[in-house]
């Protein structure tokens, strides 16, 4: 039973641990991205349609083009959305705010839309749901089975999960212990500072915006051919791209502290389930925890007051050289 | 220094900035081993000029020369390659970096190693004598460590030329003193020095030669052994300039003010005011000197009913009646209401005194909305009394309606101390009022703040230049971390006196007291 309930919560934990790993890199670029949730259903559902075409277009799938064209799909979906907004926000400054809601919105909708009628347009009837596909995602490691309870906690996820922990564990260190890092924390610090030192203010936070916003889309893609098995459910996704960008506030704008955190808040997210008998109305209220979890760690971290705890300086404000 | 090279000449820079000049071919030559100042007032242009050299801005015309060769600088990256470094009067530091991460940041020298770069900066620092901690970071730091960090930086880079804009202005005579002798010794070690300044004894007592810069358009060059103050100021302002301020008796003193033991906390629940006690007294002018940060703002805040004191007493005596009234813990409106004229000139111009995007008559209604009777508003009386603020202190505006924040510092000021002086007060403190202004502009607040003082207002004046205040000031209060570290008769004190006060521990003047 906890073994269920560990490995049901790292189910749960790995689309959020995509998500706040990118709103990190994109936030310590000094870019507050709201557009993440968005983004994070952008990368699912351009994810599910690619595998969808292909498995329509060929007779047998192979296991490679099923993975990889999926992924190179998110990657183009989440990517193009993250480019968008960050022409309108660096290019043009115009309002983060305003724009990243602009973008959860749209991309929402798009994917809403798409992945309720693509079906229909390709000329079939039924569910989007692609099986094939999403099994390869599904793969755990061959003796995962073998292994008993450790194997069902450890080894007994999708490819997807292993890499979420890596990229978060890469990113951490990236932004500590490189020189792009500590960079790229400058530019979000002061991009005046920066920008005094040399560094191109511009092309930092485009990229660490685009990446931010294609790892997160992986949190979709997870969602979508793993967690979900390969079938389209409008608003399934919920809420979690929002709880992805608290979970950043939880973590402390730190990758590493989002891997815990992302278990914490995926245990609490199902924590109901686990309660015993639990009415509706009792469930979703429990789901509130991990917003309540994000606040109690707001207000102690703003009373302790400690800088290296605090949001990016310049987060969430353009930055233009000459202004005077 | 027999025979000088050019290390850096400019010839005919020019910089635009909508219609209005910023520099007109402006040409002027830095040789080798030498410290050049670059004198002007607020507006000639000194620092948009050394922005050109350091790539922050690009000239609309004009060519750079570095050691002789024609070079186009296009980003703070291209002068660094050219070995031209600039030390900007705003501190551009990360916060939350350490002084090392500071100092390597945007140098792509191949690896990634911070103990190494440490090794280097320690070495630096041992070369000319700058004493700093690596490892601190910036947010732990005072305002003359951060200014080192800066320096060293910009010697990491390699820079032979030095660009600094202002740097005294924050610092104590004492912390300028150690700065002008490490400046002394790069100058020895053959680095090209430029400093920005408009304090005419530094030019004097550090600089080679002096550029003089008027209204955007370059003065002329004078070598500082063979000039004066009297001389330079001239060529500063184009004139004969009276730079004395005026300063008359105090005439029947009698206390206005008590305010004794006063302690209070900011937000984050850290002591800023430190057991204060003083008395302001009618027809003089109260200075007060330290550190930014020391307590000043919180000091004027407090008396104007903006903090919440600890404990203490603000004691206001009326002049009529010689009645006594605590003013602690009473609201603004409430101290306005008791009848006692209180005005207040906050350091924060467009954000705590007026109203930016609002005009001159609407400020002049923040003040007096109150009075009338019924649910409108007469703009009658505020009109008038813009005008009258607008014509007698010679404030430069298209009209009365236009919104305050366009208007230029020296224009934005005198319309706050216009508005807070037609209040007729009785107690009126500003806070560093003419911060930003240029001399002219200056001397018309110093010119109000006498006159006030002869009308039998106390007058309490925080200032940041010493040398002002000791000219201006009957008698100088020192704050020192929130406490008050002495009180000196601005006729006799001295700057060293003053500066030795301004950083005298908390200790050492707790035990004297």
């Amino acid at each position: 039973m906890l073994i269920t309930f560990l490995s049901k919560a790292v189910e749960q934990a790995i689309p959020l641990l995509f998500g706040s790993t990118g709103e990190i890199i994109t936030e310590k670029s000094g870019n507050l991205n709201l557009g993440i949730p968005g983004i994070m259903y952008m990368g699912g559902c351009a994810g599910i349609m690619g595998a969808y075409i292909y498995e329509n277009s060929v007779a047998v799938p192979s296991p490679f083009w099923c993975i990889l064209i999926p992924l190179l799909s998110s990657v183009i979906g989440a990517g193009f959305l993250a480019l968008i907004y960050s022409f309108l926000t660096i290019t043009l400054r115009a309002n983060q705010n305003v724009t990243g809601l602009a973008i959860t919105t749209f991309g929402i909708g798009f994917s809403d839309f798409f992945g309720g009628s693509l079906v229909g347009i390709m000329g079939g009837d039924g569910q989007l749901s692609v099986v094939t596909s999403a099994s390869y995602f599904k793969k755990s490691l061959p003796f995962a089975d073998n292994l008993g309870r450790v194997g069902e906690l450890f080894f007994s996820y999708g490819f997807l999960a292993y890499l979420a922990i890596i990229i978060a564990i890469v990113a951490a260190w990236f932004l500590k212990r490189t020189r792009s890092g500590l960079q790229l924390r400058a530019v979000g610090e002061n991009p005046a500072t920066a920008d005094a030192a040399g560094i191109n203010v511009t092309k930092y936070k485009y990229i660490a915006t685009c990446i931010g916003g294609i790892i997160a889309g992986l949190g979709g893609l997870y969602f979508i051919m793993d967690y979900t098995g390969g079938s389209w459910t409008s608003g399934g996704f919920g809420d979690r791209g929002w709880l992805a960008i608290a979970l950043v506030i939880f973590a402390t704008w730190k990758p590493n502290i989002g891997i815990l955190g992302s278990f914490i808040f995926g245990g609490l997210y199902i924590a109901y389930y686990y309660t015993g008998n639990l009415g509706r109305s009792a469930g979703e209220l429990f789901k509130m925890l991990p917003y309540l979890v994000t606040i109690i760690v707001l207000v102690i971290t703003s009373m302790r007051n400690k800088k290296e705890n605090q949001p990016p300086e310049s987060l969430g404000l353009p930055y233009f050289r000459e202004e005077r | 220094m027999s025979e000088k090279r050019i290390a850096l000449g400019l010839r005919n820079i020019t910089k635009v900035f909508g219609d209005k000049y910023a520099n007109k071919n402006v040409s002027l030559d830095v040789y080798h081993g030498e410290i050049l100042s670059v004198l002007g007032e607020n507006g000639s242009g000194k620092t948009s000029l050394m922005n050109v050299v350091a790539g922050i801005y690009t000239p609309d015309y004009g060519q750079i020369f570095i050691d002789g060769k024609e070079v186009s600088i296009n980003s703070p990256k291209d002068a660094f390659s050219f070995n031209v470094g600039m030390i900007h009067q705003h501190f551009k530091l990360v916060d939350v970096f350490s002084a090392t991460e500071n100092i390597v940041l945007g140098i792509d020298d191949g690896g990634f190693d911070l103990k190494k770069a440490r090794e280097k900066i320690v070495q630096i620092a041992e070369k000319y004598g700058f004493i700093i901690d690596p490892d601190k970071k910036i947010y732990d730091m005072s305002v003359s460590e951060k200014q080192t960090v800066e320096i060293i930086r910009v010697l990491y880079r390699g820079a032979d030329i030095l660009i600094l804009d202002e740097p005294t202005a924050v610092l104590t005579p004492q912390e300028t003193k150690v700065l002008f002798n490490v400046l002394r010794r790069m100058r020895d070690d053959g680095k090209s020095i430029i400093i920005i300044t408009h304090k005419l004894h530094e030019v004097l007592s550090l600089s080679d030669r002096v550029a003089v810069l008027r209204k955007g358009e370059y003065a002329g060059t004078v070598i500082t052994s063979q000039t004066n103050e009297k001389e330079l100021t001239e060529l500063m302002v184009g004139g004969k300039a009276d730079l004395n301020i005026h300063r008359d008796e105090p005439k029947n003193a009698a206390t206005r003010l008590t305010v004794s033991g006063i302690n209070c906390k900011n937000r984050e629940g850290v002591t800023v005011l430190k057991d204060v006690s003083f008395e302001a007294k009618a027809g003089e002018i109260l200075g007060i000197a330290g550190i930014a940060g020391s307590g000043q703002r919180e000091l004027l805040e407090a008396i104007a009913g903006l903090q919440k004191l600890e404990d203490g007493e603000v004691v206001y005596i009326d002049p009529k009646t010689h009645e006594k009234e605590n003013l602690r813990n009473k609201t603004p409106l409430e101290i306005r209401e008791m009848g006692v004229r209180l005005s207040f000139v906050p350091e924060d111009r467009l954000g705590m005194g007026l109203v930016g995007n609002m005009g001159i008559v609407d400020n002049m209604m923040l003040r007096s909305y109150r009075k009338g009777h019924s649910m409108f508003v007469s703009r009658k009386e505020p009109k008038n009394l813009a005008d009258e603020i607008i014509d007698r202190l010679h404030i430069v505006t298209p009209d009365a309606e236009t919104p305050v924040r366009r208007l230029s510092g020296g224009n934005v000021q005198k319309v706050l101390v216009g508005r807070e002086i037609a209040a007729a007060p009785t107690v009126l403190m500003a806070a560093y009022p003419v911060r930003g202004l240029d001399i002219g502009a200056s001397h018309t607040i110093y010119d109000l703040l006498n006159e006030q003082k002869k009308k039998g207002v106390a007058v309490i004046f925080v200032g940041e230049d010493l040398d002002v205040l000791i000219e201006l000031c009957d008698r100088i209060m020192v704050l020192s971390g929130g406490a008050v570290s002495g009180i000196v008769n601005g006729r006799q004190t001295t700057k060293e006196e003053i500066g030795l006060l301004m950083t005298k521990s908390k200790e050492e003047s707790a035990n004297e007291q």
